[in-house]
Formats: C-alpha cells, structure tokens, sequence
C-alpha cells in the first residue's frame, strides 16, 4: 500500500476576479522509502499542491480530491486536532527561504524541541538530549553550544540545516523538501542535498523533493512528476525521463540543462507559465510548444498511456519525434 | 544584555540636559513673570517689581539664572515654588504617585483590552468583529478626552449611580498616605471597603485616561499581527503541527508585539498629556492638575521643576520600552 495516495487534486483560490485553478487534477502515489521530484517552472503548482497535504494553505484556497490519503487515513475527512497529530509528526516539510522560515523570536533549541513536545511529550532533559542529538545528525558543528542560537545568528545553510533536524525530529515517514536548495549558496546546495539523502536512507523515510532543477532530479530522485500550470503532464523514473523524454515540456526543460547543450546558447522556452487571466483553451502548453498544431490549440489532451509516462499530449514525443499513439501501432 | 542596558542609559544623559535647557527657556518665554502675574490689574510701584524681581532673582541675566539652576540641580535642588514656598520636589513626590496610579491603570485597561482586541480583528479580517472593533478603535480615538469624561460621568455617575463622579477614595475613610498609591494605602490600613471605594474611583479616569492609547493599541497590534501571520515562520510552526492557539499566541504574538511595544512607550506621552485633563474632570490630585495652575500662576521653579521631573520620567519609561524590546526581542539585544 502506498504511503500516500492522492487522486484528483484541485486546488482553487478565490480571488477578485473569480476562481483560480492552481493545482488541476493532481495525481500520485508515494511508497515508503522512495525519493519522488516534482519538476517544474514557478507557478506550476507543485508548492501548493503538496501544501494542500500539509493543510497549510489559507482560508482563501479550496482544496477538493477524490482521494487524500496518507498511511491508510483520509486527510479530507479528518478532523483538525487529528490532522495536526500527523502534520510535523509523520509528515515534514522544509521549505526555500530558510532564513524566514524560523521564528527571529526564539533559540534554535526551543523551536526544535518544541516538536519534541508537542508530539512525543518529552521531558525538559530528554528535549534537550534529543536537539543535540539531532543537530548533530543533520552536521551542525559544536551542537551543543548552537542549542541558545538565534536565528539571525546563523547563515542560511546552517538555517537548512536546523530546518531539517525540526523536519526529522519525530522520524517521519514522509518529508517533503520545497526547493530546499533554491535560496542558498551553489557550494551549500549540494551539501544539503547530499545530507537529505543520506538522511532519507538512514531513516527510510520518503521524500518528496519539488525542484525545478533536473540536475538536481537527476542526482536524487528515482521517480519524476512534471507539472505544468497545475497539471502533471509527465511521471516517468528517473532513467525513463532523462533516456526518452515524452512530453514536451519535459524534453524543453531537459535541453535546458547545460550539460545537454549542444549549440552554443543555451535554448529556452519562450513565454511564461500561464496564469488566471490568459489561460489557453485546448493544451495548457501549446502556445510554448514547439510541435504544437491546431489541435493542440482547440482541444485538452487526454492522457496517454503508461508505456507514454503518462504523458498529457495529442502527440508525445518518442526519440524526440511528435507521434500519434494508436497510429504507430 | 548588560552593556546593551549601560549603552542606552548613557544615551539618556544628553536627552536629559536637553530637557533641562529647553524647559528653561521656555517657561521664560510665555509672556508675564510671577511678579506681573501677582500684582494683577491694580498695578505695582516700579519700585517695588524691582524689588520683588530682584528677591526672586530675576533680574539677572538670563544665563546667569540658568547656570543658578543648573547648580541647584546638580545638588539636587528643583528650586521653591514661587506660591507654595514648599520645595517643588517634594509638591511633585507628593502629587506624582496619584498621576502614576491613574496612568498605571489606564494602561492596564488600554492593554488587556487592546492588544486581544487588535489580534481578534487581525484573525477575522475583513469580518464583521474586524470593522466593529476597528471602527470602535477610531471612535476612541477621535473622540476629545474632556467630552468623553463627562459623557461616561453622566451615564454611569449620574443616570446609573455606579461610580463615583470625582476624588480618588470616598470621604469616609481617612489614613495617613504610606505611598502615596491610594489603592495600596488603603489595603494597608486596613480599613473594611476603603480598597474597593478606592478602585471603583478609579475606573471611570482609568477608562476615559486609557481610551486613547486602548485605540492606538489595538490598531497597531491589528496591522503588526496581520504582517507577521504572512511569514514564513508562522507557516513553519503550523507545518510543526502545533496547535492554533500556540501559533498565534506565541509565535506570531510574541514578534507582532515588537512594535506594539514601542507604542505602548510611546503611549507613556499622551497619559501624561491626558492626564491634566482627566485629572481637571475628575478632581484627582495628581501633578498634570498641579502644572496647569503653575502655568497660570507663571511658578516659574515648579514649572521648570516638574516638566524636567516628568520629562525626565518619559525618558526612562522609553528605556524601560527599549529594554522590553531587546528581551523580546534578541535581534536588538545583539545589536543588530
């Protein structure tokens, strides 16, 4: 059975000018022990579709789902009190900006021993114990004497780094890491990833990483979800994705990678995620698309098969060629 | 957190010789001396203002005059009221206790009822309970101390007969003042019911004195409350899974109140100032009733002496705020 299991997410917010439809028929499933990405550009929805499973988003976003379920428990149906005995204790999260993540208010202990309290109700001496042993666990040096830290005392990796330990302090089963290495530092990045792997192994926790940087898909995760303006429109393994790409938008953002260039410039994708207002009728992507035809403008595509990723196209791509599936067969 | 208390109280030294030049020279700038303001419309002898100037030593130069003062001070000495002849530290410790009393709880009132006032508004924004009381704040806010004083009077002294119209403790209790806090006094004397006439004289100044900063309160503690539920770190604590009322109660609370303690500090001006006109309507004996009369009476000594007292006082209530501030606060304790 799947950790998590989530069919058919949509998330709308209202706003002046009527709903907006920020996460748009999300699926997924997350086993235990799995590194699963979710890629894309900014406002594809991937932070607020996996807020909505946190339940952390505001008043203002409507979240609907067929099914929302985490460890056999429906998160839809759930009540407050119980849903929270879950959030920070089985699932975590860390988010981008480290620095503005943490209370300027409170030490660095207080706030992860606050954790220890709340959901396992450790004593005083035993919290104590716990944060060290903790801080030393995700490699903050001298962890002891960090414990009466500020936040403003610290850099933004070491900020991550508490993040972390907070996000671990109860072992969870699941840790959801939103684009942990975006605001930081190139040489602090890797070492962060590299400590949320080796942290997932050690604890066989899953791990959901959103990104929208396939180096970093690449290097971590066995499964990848693209997402597009709120639609996934690819999952494949890893492997499978960076092998033969089979949507678009996949294959535009993968021959964005420096390594994969092979003219001089490197290519982009032109044009921005759409948003409220100039949403496209048919495909959500056709208007950036590079194979895109009138079809592709008039009408939503289906999505294909599995052998296809799944992928939301009238024609995904194989070997980097548009084909229309049944019609090769 | 010492030296960060020792670097702010060296701060207050030079505010303080300001206040002292400044009130100087401007009691001396109203128009009319003590002599002129004393003789009335019947007129003097120029002999005899020359002679009464010269007693009071107004006839030196003015620098003259300040040096005298600024000696006097260093030793201690606030000078002798021109009318009471009583040394004008001891008609200040005297009447000053009745004045903190009275600001002591209108700032009670304006804070427990402000500060829940502006984060329920700030939690329901945009609601029914946000526009009342926002618009509750701003009625408070705008309305002139002296006409909500005598409206509160008439309604609940006059038409309800709850309270008492004026004084600080009914007549029938008498004892000898141990700290000059009525409300303290009385319990310490023993006397059955006195605390209780003393606290129920105190309600209707406490409220009228307190409305003004309850508004300010209360509205910045809504516009400081709604920032900080935008932050990050409140979303950290409730992915934490920490129950509502620890989210907001202490980790949004304890940074939206950073600013909300300045003005509470700030407030500190406004009950010194309001307190000379509630103190005027409620006949209550404190020091803002005292520096009126000095002022009619040109008591150049008591004036002096009593606005340096009080300056001097807000000066260190802002210490006080600037040391809260940097407990609360460790971004300020740090110096950063």
């Amino acid at each position: 059975m799947s950790l998590l299991e989530i069919r058919n997410l949509c998330v709308e917010f209202e706003t002046r000018g009527g709903a907006f439809r920020a996460v748009d028929g999300v699926s997924l499933d997350i086993d235990p022990g799995e590194i699963v990405s979710i890629v894309g550009e900014s406002g594809s929805g991937k932070s607020v579709a996996m807020l909505a499973v946190m339940g952390l988003l505001p008043r203002t976003a409507h979240v609907t789902a067929d099914v929302l379920r985490f460890a056999g428990r429906d998160l839809m149906r759930l009540p407050a009190r119980e849903r929270r005995r879950i959030v920070g204790r089985e699932i975590a999260m860390i988010f981008q900006e480290p620095m503005s993540s943490l209370n300027p208010c409170f030490t660095v202990g207080f706030q992860i021993g606050e954790v220890l309290k709340t959901h396992l109700g450790l004593g005083r001496a035993e919290r104590r114990a716990r944060t060290i042993e903790l801080l030393g666990a995700v490699g903050i040096p001298d962890a002891e004497r960090r414990l009466s830290a500020f936040p403003h005392q610290m850099s933004g990796g070491m900020s991550q780094r508490v993040m972390i330990a907070m996000a671990i302090a109860c072992n969870p089963k699941l840790l959801i890491a939103d684009e942990p290495t975006t605001a930081l530092d190139v040489t602090i990045q890797a070492q962060i990833l590299d400590l949320l792997v080796k942290l997932q192994q050690e604890r066989g926790m899953a791990l959901v990483l959103i990104t929208h940087d396939m180096g970093v898909v690449a290097e971590t995760a066995q499964r990848v979800i693209v997402q597009y303006a709120g639609q996934q429109v690819e999952k494949a393994t890893t492997r499978e994705l960076f092998r033969d790409p089979h949507h678009p938008y996949s294959a535009a953002l993968l021959a964005a990678l420096p390594e994969r260039a092979t003219t001089k410039v490197l290519p982009s994708i032109p044009g921005v995620v759409p948003g409220q207002y100039d949403r496209p009728q048919g495909c959500l992507f056709a208007p950036r698309c590079a194979h895109a035809f009138a079809l592709c403008h008039a009408k939503a595509p289906p999505p294909a098969g599995s052998e296809l990723s799944e992928a939301l196209c009238h024609t995904p791509l194989v070997g980097g060629v548009p084909v229309v599936p049944g019609a090769a067969a | 957190m010492l030296t960060y208390i020792g670097r702010r109280l060296a701060l207050t030294i030079p505010t303080i010789f300001a206040l002292m030049f400044l009130t100087f020279l401007a009691v001396r700038l109203v128009p009319g001396d003590p002599v002129e303001v004393r003789t009335g419309e019947r007129g003097i002898s120029p002999e005899r203002l020359a002679q009464f100037r010269h007693e009071l030593g107004l006839d030196q130069p003015v620098w003259k005059q300040f040096a005298d003062y600024v000696s006097g001070l260093a030793q201690g000495d606030f000078g002798i009221s021109l009318v009471t002849k009583e040394p004008v530290l001891k008609e200040f410790l005297t009447l000053f206790p009745a004045t903190l009393e009275l600001a002591f709880f209108a700032t009670v009132f304006a804070v427990t009822f402000g500060i829940p006032f502006g984060v329920v508004a700030a939690l329901r924004r945009g609601g029914i309970l946000d526009h009342g009381l926002m618009g509750v704040a701003l009625f408070g806010y705008s309305m002139p101390i002296f006409w909500w004083g005598l409206l509160l009077i008439l309604f609940f002294s006059v038409q309800l007969d709850l309270t008492p119209v004026s004084g600080r403790i009914d007549l029938l209790y008498y004892f000898e003042p141990v700290t000059g806090f009525m409300t303290i006094d009385a319990l310490i004397s023993g006397q059955e019911g006195a605390f209780a006439s003393a606290l129920s004289h105190l309600v209707l100044p406490a409220v009228v004195l307190g409305t003004i900063p309850l508004a300010a309160i209360a509205r910045m503690t809504r516009s400081s409350m709604l920032e900080v539920l935008e932050e990050d770190y409140v979303r950290t604590a409730r992915a934490k899974g920490l129950p509502p009322l620890r989210v907001i109660g202490l980790h949004a609370l304890r940074n939206a109140m950073i600013p909300v303690v300045t003005v509470i500090g700030l407030q500190g001006g406004t009950l010194l100032a309001g307190a000379v006109l509630t103190e005027t309507i409620f006949a209550w004996p404190g020091v803002g009733k005292w520096l009126i009369e000095s002022i009619f009476r040109r008591d150049y000594p008591a004036l002096q002496g009593g606005v340096l007292l009080i300056s001097s006082i807000l000066v260190l209530v802002n210490l006080g705020v600037d040391i809260v501030n940097g407990v609360i606060n460790p971004r300020v304790r740090h110096g950063r």
